[in-house]
C-alpha cells in the first residue's frame, strides 16, 4: 500500500516538489459559466435547479492541496448549523437575556444523533463553569453509608453507553393554542434531541451507599443557581435504567448540558435529567420541589393539574418537507423523526392526504429502546394542495394522537407534554407551513 | 468456576474503594430541601413588613412592585383564572405548599445571588409574598410552626399521575 502526504505526494517515494501552482486553478471557463447560472437562478422558475449549478463536470474546481490538519475540526464553511434561542411559545427573535431554551435545527439534521454542540439546551439559571475537580456527588438521606464522590470516582466504576433521546416538556408548545404559520420544524420540534451517554448505573450507587429498601422516592438536584432539584420514584423501570452521565457522544458531557455530572433520566421528562449533578438523597416521599408544582404541571380544563406525568409521550415529526421549505412536484422524500418515553417505535405511518389514508414509513436501522428513530417514505407530489403528517406508534401500542382528539381530551392550557401529530401544509406553490390538522 | 461465578453475580459488588464517608457537619451544609411535612424547615421568623422592605431590596427589580408588572414571574393575583382561557399561575393562584415557596426563595432566590437571603429574611419575604395574595394579614409573622399551619389555596388543585401515586419497586 501506498502512502500519500496531504499534496498527493507519495511519501514512500520520498516526496518530492509540490504541484505547479497553475494545477489549483479552475478550468477556464468557470467564472464565466458560474456567473451566468447566478443570473439564471435569478429567474422565475429557476430556482429549482440553483443547486445544480455544474453544467459540466468541467466546472468543478481542480482537486488541490488542502489545508493542514488540526487538533480539531471544524464544520465545512458551507455548512451552517444554528440552535436557535426561545423562550415563551410565540415568541420570537429572542435575546440572550431572555432566553430560557436554545432549540435543535431538526430540519438540516440526518440520521438520529444529534450533534453535540447542536442538542436542545434548557437551563433555568443559566450555565455554571464548574471545576469538575471540586465539584463532589453527595449521596444521602435513607441510606446506610452517607458518601461523598468525586467525578474520578464516578469515571473509575463500572460504566454503561447509552443512546437516548431527551426531550423538553416545552417542545411542541407552540402550537397549544394556535398555528404561527411562519415556524420551522426547529420552532415547533426543536426541543428533543439524542445523544449517546455514558456513566455510571445509579443502581449500582444504591448498592454502594446501602439505600433503605423502604426509600421509594430518590431527590436529585443540581449545582445550578437555582439549584434545581426533582423528585424522582425509585420504580423498577427506573432503577434499571437510570445512570449519572460524565459522557456524551464520547467526550466529557458539554456545559450546557451538566458538565461534569448528569443524571440520565431515559424516556422521562427532560427537567428530571438534572445537570451539574450534586446530591442525591434517599427519602419515602416526594418533595414538592418548586419545578414540580409551580412549573412542570399541566392545567387541565377544569383548573386542577396533572402532576408526577413524567414520561414523555409518543411522538413523531417530519423533517423534511417542514415548515418554510419550499418542493415541487413530482418525487419528494418524506424524512423524520420518532420517539417514545414507554420503549421502542414499533412503526411510523404517514399521510400525504391530511390525515384521510396512511401509508407505513419505513423505519432506519438502528430502531433503539428510548431513542429518536428515523423514518422515510417515497411520495410523488402531484402539486396540488394538502397536508403531511406522521403518527408515530410504540412497542407498547400507543399511538401518537390527531390534534383534534387530543385538544379534547386535554385541553389547551397544559403548556407542556404536547405531542399531538404535527401537519405540514402544502400550497400550490409548493410552500411547506405550520398547520393545526 | 461455573459454582464460584454464579455466587459472585448473586451478591451485588459494593466495595468499589472509591468515595468516602459524608460527614453529618458537611451533609448540614446542602441538606436544604424543606418537604411539606416540615422536614428541613429552619427555626427562624419574620414580619410582613420586614418581608416588604426585603422584597424592594432583592426581588422587586424582576417582579415589580406588589408581584406584579415585572420582567420575570408574576408573583400574586391570578385566582379564579385557572380554568380560564388566560391562566395566571401565581403564588396565591397556584402553588399548593407554603414549605415549597420558603424552600425555593432559600436556594434559588435572588437570581443573581442563591442563597444570599437569611433564614429570618426568607421568613420575612415569604410572610410578604403570602400577605400580597390575602394569604396572611398585614401584621402577620411567618416563624417554622405558623408556616406549617398555612393552607394555601390552591392545596388541592394538583391530581398526581395515576402510575405515579404508589411507588414499588422489587429491590
Amino acid at each position: 500500500m501506498k502512502l500519500y502526504d496531504r499534496r498527493g505526494v507519495d511519501v514512500a517515494a520520498g516526496g518530492g516538489e509540490p504541484p505547479p501552482v497553475e494545477a489549483v486553478v479552475p478550468s477556464p471557463n468557470f467564472a464565466t459559466r458560474r456567473k451566468l447560472l447566478l443570473g439564471l437562478a435569478a429567474l422565475p422558475g429557476a430556482s429549482l435547479w440553483s443547486s445544480a449549478w455544474a453544467e459540466s463536470l468541467a466546472d468543478v474546481p481542480a482537486r488541490s492541496a488542502g489545508n493542514l490538519l488540526a487538533a480539531h475540526s471544524e464544520r465545512s464553511e458551507y455548512v451552517h448549523l444554528d440552535r436557535v434561542l426561545g423562550a415563551a411559545p410565540g415568541k420570537k427573535g429572542v435575546e440572550a437575556l431572555d432566553a430560557f431554551n436554545s432549540k435543535t435545527p431538526q430540519e438540516k439534521l440526518v440520521g438520529i444523533i444529534t450533534p453535540t454542540d447542536l442538542h436542545y439546551e434548557r437551563s433555568h439559571s443559566g450555565v455554571p463553569e464548574i471545576d469538575p475537580a471540586k465539584h463532589r456527588l453527595l449521596i444521602h438521606g435513607m441510606v446506610k453509608k452517607p458518601m461523598v464522590l468525586t467525578v474520578a470516582d464516578l469515571m473509575a466504576l463500572p460504566s454503561v453507553s447509552r443512546i437516548h433521546f431527551i426531550e423538553c416538556t416545552g417542545n411542541g408548545w407552540a402550537n397549544w393554542k394556535k398555528a404561527d404559520d411562519t415556524l420551522t420544524v426547529q420552532g415547533t420540534h426543536g426541543l428533543v434531541s439524542c445523544n449517546e451517554w455514558t456513566g455510571v448505573p445509579l443502581k449500582l450507587l444504591i448498592d454502594m451507599a446501602g439505600v433503605d429498601r423502604r426509600s421509594l422516592w430518590m431527590l436529585a438536584e443540581g449545582g445550578d443557581g437555582a439549584g434545581v432539584d426533582r423528585s424522582v420514584p425509585l420504580t423498577d423501570e427506573i432503577l434499571e435504567d437510570a445512570f449519572i452521565a460524565y459522557g456524551q457522544n464520547g467526550e466529557p458531557i458539554r456545559p450546557a448540558h451538566g458538565y461534569p455530572l448528569r443524571l440520565i433520566m431515559p424516556g422521562f421528562e427532560g427537567n428530571l435529567h438534572i445537570k451539574w449533578l450534586r446530591r442525591l438523597k434517599f427519602g419515602d416521599r416526594p418533595w414538592m420541589t418548586r419545578w414540580e408544582t409551580d412549573r412542570y404541571t399541566q392545567l387541565r380544563p377544569d383548573g386542577k393539574a396533572t402532576q408526577f406525568q413524567l414520561r414523555m409521550d409518543t411522538n413523531s415529526v417530519i423533517t423534511a418537507p417542514s415548515g418554510m421549505m419550499n418542493i415541487r412536484p413530482g418525487y419528494n422524500r418524506i424524512t423524520g423523526i420518532a420517539w417514545s418515553g414507554h420503549g421502542k417505535i414499533a412503526k411510523v405511518e404517514v399521510s400525504t392526504d391530511d390525515g384521510r389514508i396512511w401509508r407505513t414509513a419505513q423505519l432506519n436501522l438502528p430502531v433503539l429502546y428510548k431513542a429518536q428513530t428515523r423514518f422515510q417514505l417515497d411520495w410523488h407530489w402531484d402539486g396540488k394542495p394538502t397536508g403531511i403528517v406522521s403518527r408515530a406508534t410504540d412497542e407498547k401500542g400507543n399511538v401518537q394522537p390527531d390534534r383534534k382528539s387530543f385538544i379534547a381530551q386535554v385541553g389547551t392550557n397544559a403548556l407542556f407534554h404536547y405531542h399531538a401529530q404535527q401537519t405540514w401544509s402544502i400550497d400550490s406553490d409548493g410552500n411547506v407551513r405550520n398547520a393545526l390538522s | 468456576m461455573v459454582m464460584l461465578g454464579c455466587a459472585q453475580a448473586a451478591v451485588a459488588q459494593t466495595d468499589y474503594g472509591v468515595g468516602r464517608p459524608a460527614t453529618p457537619e458537611e451533609i448540614k451544609l446542602w441538606n436544604i430541601d424543606v418537604r411539606p411535612d416540615g422536614t428541613g424547615l429552619p427555626e427562624g421568623k419574620g414580619t410582613v413588613a420586614h418581608g416588604k422592605t426585603v422584597y424592594a431590596t432583592y426581588c422587586l427589580a424582576c417582579h415589580g412592585p406588589n408581584g406584579q408588572g415585572g420582567i420575570r414571574d408574576r408573583l400574586a393575583g391570578g385566582q379564579g383564572s385557572l380554568a380560564t382561557d388566560k391562566p395566571v399561575k401565581t403564588i396565591g393562584s397556584f402553588w399548593p405548599y407554603a414549605t415549597t415557596l420558603f424552600d425555593y426563595i432559600h436556594r434559588a432566590m435572588p437570581y443573581t445571588a442563591p442563597g444570599y437571603l437569611s433564614i429570618d429574611d426568607t421568613y420575612a419575604v415569604e410572610a410578604y409574598l403570602l400577605n400580597l395574595n390575602g394569604i396572611v394579614p398585614d401584621d402577620a409573622t411567618l416563624d417554622r410552626a405558623s408556616l406549617l399551619r398555612i393552607e394555601m389555596p390552591n392545596r388541592n388543585g394538583f391530581v398526581p399521575e395515576s402510575e405515579f401515586v404508589h411507588i414499588g419497586n422489587s429491590r
